[in-house]
C-alpha cells in the first residue's frame, strides 16, 4: 500500500509523473538552445554596439543596455531611404506572384479534386511531383532555359526573332514568374485537400434546388474551399519574403532586389554589418508575424461562426 | 463566339475543356524544364542548350578529366557533404523528435503548452530568419562550435525535429493509449508498456520519419548556406546556386539529378512503409496526407 507521499508521484494509471516530461526533455532542451537563443540572438545584435577596435557589431544580451540606434537607422531608411523601395518592391513581388498563383492553382486543384476514375493518381503524382524536386534545381532549369544561348531564345530565333534580350538581368516579370514557379506547388496542395473535402453531394443538392453552375460555384464552392484558399495563400507568402535566392539565380540586377537579398548581403557577404543584418530581419519578422496574425483571427473568426 | 466567352467568364469552372487545358498546362510547364535539364545532364558536349548524342561522361567520367560527377572535386565534395549531413541528422533528430512527440502527448503539466508551442515555432519561421539566427549565434555565442560540418548538423536537426513530432503525433493519436494501459494491466512496467507495445506500433512513423528528415536535410539550402565555411562544407543545393550562372558544364544539371533521385527515393520509401507498416497496425492515412501533409 504506497502512502500518500508516494501516490503524490504518480498518475491515474500509476505513471511516474516525471516520465512524460523527461521524454520531452532533449527535445525542448535542443529546441531552447538552438531556436530560442539564437532567435533572441537576433534581437541582441540588432540591439547591440559596434566594437570601435574590431569594428564589428557585438550584441548586448541584456535587455537593459539595448542601445536602438542601428534599428533606428534601419526603420528611418524603411521610411524614405532605398530599404523603403526594396520593402515596397518585396511587398509587390509577393502579392503578385500569389495572385498569379491562385488564378493557375485554384483551377487546377479543383480540376484533380473532382477527377475521379482511374487516373486520379496519375493527376496527383504529377502536380505533386515538383514538390520533391529540389527548389534550387528547379530554379536552375530555368537559368538554363532563359540565358542568352539557352533554349528559349534559340527557339525565338528559329521562328524569326532577332534582337532576343537577356531574360536574367533585372526583369520584374522574371522575377515574378519564378517565385510563381517556386512556390505554386506549396499552394496546389491545400488548396486540392480543401476542394477534395467538398461532398459532391453538397454540389449536386445545390444543382437539384436550382442554382446554376456559376451559382453553385459561388456560393457553395467558394465558401467552402476559402479556408483553404487563405492557409494555401500564408504557406507561400511566409517563404516568399524571406526569398532572396530566386531574384539572385534570375535577375541578379539591383532592380529586383527584395529584403532577403539585403539580410543576406548584410549577414554573409559583408562583415561588420550584422547588426543592420539582425535589424532587417525583425523588420521581416513582423511582415510574417502581421500575416500570420491576419491568418489566425481570420480562421478563429470563420470557426466560429460555421459553429454557432 | 462572343457569347461563348460571356459565359467562360461567369462560369468558367463549369467549360468541361478549360479546366483539363490549365491543368494540362500547368503540369508541362512545371515539369518539362527540369526534364530539360535532366535531359542535358547526359549530354555528350560541353553545351546545356544544344544536344549532342547521349553519354554519361558528366556523371561517371574518367578521373583524369576529372570532370564528373564521381571525379570532379568540388562536386563530389558536395554530393559527400550533403550526404553526411543528411545522414547525421536523420540519426540524431529521429530519436529526439520521437520522444518529443511522446513526451508532449501525454504530459500534462503546466510547462507543457509552451513546450508544444515551442516545437510548433520552427515550422512557420521563415528558413532566412532560422538563417540569420543561427549564423549569429554561432557567430557570438556558441563560437566553440565554429561554422562548417558541425553548424550544419546542429541547424539541419533543429528544423528537422518538429516535422518528426508532426509525423509521429499523427500516429500517436491513432493508437490511443489503450493498447498501453491494457499492457500494463497486465503486470508490465511502464517502460516494458513503452518498449513492446507502443514502440511497434509506433514502427511505421519512426522509419517514415527517418526516410523524410533525410530527404528535407538533403534538400535545405538556407541554413546549408548561411552556416557554411568555405569549399569544403559546401552542400549540393549550395553548389547548384553557386554554380547556376557561371555557364556550367553539364555536370552541374547530373548533380542535380543526382540529387532528385535521391530525394525521391527517400519519399518513396517513407510513403511504402508507412503505407505498408500502417495497414498491419489497423490504420491506413491516406497517402497524399502522409507524403505531403509533412511539408505544411
Amino acid at each position: 500500500m504506497p502512502t500518500n507521499l508516494q501516490a503524490a508521484e504518480y498518475d491515474a494509471v500509476g505513471q511516474k509523473r516525471w516520465a512524460w516530461p523527461s521524454f520531452a526533455f532533449p527535445g525542448v532542451i535542443w529546441l531552447v538552445l538552438l531556436f530560442l537563443i539564437p532567435f533572441y540572438a537576433i534581437f541582441a545584435v540588432a540591439m547591440g554596439y559596434n566594437d570601435p577596435i574590431l569594428n564589428s557589431p557585438q550584441p548586448e544580451w541584456n535587455p537593459v543596455y539595448w542601445d536602438p540606434s542601428v534599428f533606428g537607422d534601419v526603420l528611418a531608411n524603411l521610411f524614405g531611404g532605398q530599404l523603403g523601395i526594396t520593402a515596397l518592391r518585396t511587398i509587390g513581388y509577393v502579392f503578385a506572384a500569389s495572385a498569379i498563383s491562385l488564378l493557375i492553382g485554384y483551377p487546377v486543384a479543383y480540376y484533380v479534386s473532382r477527377k475521379v476514375g482511374r487516373w486520379r493518381w496519375l493527376w496527383l503524382l504529377l502536380i505533386l511531383a515538383p514538390f520533391w524536386i529540389n527548389y534550387l534545381m528547379r530554379m536552375m532549369s530555368w537559368v538554363n532555359l532563359l540565358s542568352p544561348d539557352g533554349q528559349v531564345n534559340r527557339w525565338l530565333g528559329a521562328i524569326g526573332f532577332d534582337n532576343l534580350p537577356d531574360w536574367l538581368s533585372g526583369h520584374h516579370f522574371v522575377v515574378i514568374l519564378g517565385l510563381v514557379f517556386g512556390y505554386i506547388p506549396f499552394l496546389v496542395l491545400p488548396l486540392f485537400a480543401a476542394l477534395d473535402r467538398i461532398d459532391n453531394a453538397t454540389l449536386e443538392a445545390s444543382r437539384d434546388l436550382g442554382a446554376s453552375s456559376t451559382q453553385t460555384f459561388w456560393r457553395v464552392t467558394w465558401p467552402l474551399s476559402r479556408n483553404g484558399v487563405l492557409g494555401g495563400l500564408v504557406i507561400v507568402m511566409l517563404p516568399m519574403f524571406g526569398d532572396y535566392y530566386t531574384p539572385n539565380l534570375l535577375s541578379g540586377s539591383p532592380r529586383t532586389r527584395m529584403l532577403g537579398n539585403e539580410i543576406d548581403q548584410f549577414i554573409n557577404q559583408t562583415t561588420g554589418q550584422g547588426g543592420v543584418g539582425a535589424a532587417l530581419t525583425i523588420v521581416l519578422m513582423f511582415f510574417v508575424a502581421g500575416l500570420m496574425a491576419y491568418y489566425l483571427i481570420t480562421i478563429n473568426k470563420a470557426t466560429r461562426e460555421a459553429r454557432e | 463566339m462572343i457569347s461563348r466567352t460571356s459565359t467562360l467568364l461567369r462560369n468558367p469552372w463549369g467549360k468541361p475543356r478549360f479546366l483539363p487545358l490549365v491543368t494540362a498546362l500547368y503540369v508541362i510547364w512545371s515539369i518539362v524544364p527540369v526534364v530539360i535539364a535532366i535531359r542535358f545532364s547526359f549530354n555528350a558536349g560541353r553545351s546545356r542548350s544544344v544536344w549532342q548524342g547521349f553519354s554519361t561522361r558528366w556523371y561517371v567520367g574518367t578521373p583524369e578529366a576529372a570532370e564528373s560527377v564521381l571525379y570532379d572535386p568540388s562536386l563530389q565534395a558536395a554530393l559527400i557533404q550533403s550526404l553526411k549531413l543528411a545522414a547525421l541528422t536523420m540519426l540524431v533528430a529521429t530519436p529526439i523528435g520521437v520522444a518529443l512527440a511522446i513526451g508532449l502527448a501525454r504530459w500534462r503539466g503546466r510547462l507543457a503548452k509552451p513546450a508544444n508551442f515551442l516545437m510548433l515555432f520552427p515550422l512557420v519561421t521563415p528558413e532566412i530568419v532560422m538563417g540569420v539566427a543561427l549564423f549569429l549565434v554561432f557567430d557570438n555565442l556558441y563560437d566553440f562550435v565554429g561554422f562548417g560540418t558541425w553548424a550544419q548538423f546542429l541547424g539541419h536537426v533543429t528544423f528537422s525535429i518538429s516535422f518528426v513530432v508532426i509525423i509521429v503525433r499523427g500516429r500517436l493519436f491513432a493508437i490511443g493509449r489503450d493498447y498501453e494501459e491494457a499492457a500494463m494491466d497486465l503486470g508490465a512496467s511502464q517502460f516494458q508498456a513503452m518498449r513492446r507495445v507502443l514502440l511497434p506500433l509506433l514502427a511505421p512513423a519512426l522509419l517514415a520519419s527517418f526516410a523524410i528528415v533525410f530527404a528535407i536535410s538533403i534538400d535545405d539550402f538556407v541554413i546549408s548556406q548561411f552556416l557554411s565555411a568555405g569549399a569544403d562544407t559546401i552542400t549540393i543545393p549550395v553548389r547548384l546556386y553557386s554554380g547556376a550562372r557561371l555557364a556550367p558544364p553539364p555536370s552541374l544539371n547530373a548533380l542535380a539529378t543526382v540529387l532528385m533521385v535521391t530525394t525521391i527515393g527517400a519519399v518513396v520509401i517513407a510513403g511504402l512503409l508507412f503505407r505498408a507498416l500502417g495497414k498491419r497496425g489497423g490504420e491506413e492515412g491516406s497517402a497524399l496526407e502522409s507524403v505531403a501533409g509533412f511539408e505544411l
